[in-house]
């Protein structure tokens, strides 16, 4: 009986490698760095041709809109990097309420997303409109890269959100714990690399002048 | 009961670090946004470009923990930047010396 007990118990923690989770998971972050990597390849090649084309594009952008979406997603890579300590330091409440902090804010950027973008389509910029197939080639390019890259981007956000939601319920569950919480770690790092995505997407596109 | 209590003990990040690195990041974010306002021609560019360098070891070092993980995650981010680096770099030759 003592026996069978303990054999459970090690079978609990053999089949367990948190290295290895982490691993798979940076190598997973290596082909999404590959993935938008080449997308700013095509936009440093098109703003090399056609910079003062691109300046002009950007100008239709909102600043405003755009470094207040900066401020809402580093500050929930902060919520998130809290609750994952908060989680380490057996500190249940303030994970949850940072978890939930950082839902918040994600659903948040996406709104401001969905009204910028609204207000773009509004004014008749959207792919294949005829005001924007009116306008000059290095334009259309801005925006053909504006829409996919942001566009990809909350894509994401949207993948980022169903994970974290998750990971909330599995912490209500307690079946994420001080000792066993890699997979918060790694949502954490999708988090931040979604987060690292736009400290870059933010100055090429809305801060051309 | 048998635990992992051999295992390394994990690095825990205090929260403060957190908050001075999130200050740290937004007083960032206003100062490209300021300079951006500025007319620095392609100055400007190389301006805001390090700036989201700054921002990103921030990010990478401090909340994704590279700094404190264990040495084999600094060469998995050497490898992919250093070959995002060498499609950038062909890219540009071949697109200067057309």
């Amino acid at each position: 009986m003592s026996h069978n007990e303990h054999a459970i118990a090690n079978e609990q923690h053999v089949h367990r490698d948190d290295t290895g989770a982490k691993m798979g998971m940076w190598l997973f972050l290596f082909t999404e760095l590959l993935l938008f990597g080449g997308m700013f390849l095509i936009y440093a090649v098109y703003r090399f041709q056609f910079s003062d084309q691109f300046r002009v594009a950007a100008l239709e952008l909102n600043t405003s809109l755009g470094t207040l979406n900066t401020i809402i997603l580093l500050t929930s890579s902060l919520t998130v990097a809290l609750a994952i300590t908060a989680i380490q330091k057996k500190n249940k409440f303030f994970a949850i309420i940072n978890l939930v902090l950082t839902l918040f804010f994600a659903l948040l950027f996406m709104v401001i997303k969905y009204f910028e973008w609204g207000s773009k389509f509004e004014h008749g910029i959207y792919p294949g409109s005829e005001e924007l197939l009116n306008k000059q080639n290095g334009e259309v390019l801005f925006f053909g890269l504006y829409y996919v890259m942001t566009g990809l981007h909350g894509l994401h956000i949207i993948i980022g959100m169903a994970l974290l939601f998750w990971i909330l319920i599995l912490v209500m569950k307690d079946k994420i714990t001080h000792d066993n919480f890699v997979k918060m770690e790694n949502s954490g790092l999708y988090w931040h690399l979604v987060d690292l995505i736009w400290i870059f997407l933010f100055p090429l596109f809305y801060l051309i002048h | 009961m048998h635990n992992n209590d051999s295992k390394k003990e994990h690095h825990v990040t205090g929260y403060g670090t957190y908050l001075l690195v999130w200050v740290a990041l937004i007083g960032l974010t206003s100062i490209t946004v300021t300079v951006a306002g500025i007319d620095f021609g392609m100055v400007a560019l190389a301006i805001a470009l390090l700036i989201a360098a700054i921002k990103s070891s921030l990010v990478i070092n401090i909340f994704m923990h590279i700094k404190s993980d264990e040495p084999i995650f600094k060469v998995f981010l050497g490898v992919s930047l250093f070959t995002l680096i060498v499609i950038f770099v062909l890219t540009a030759f071949d697109v200067i010396n057309r």
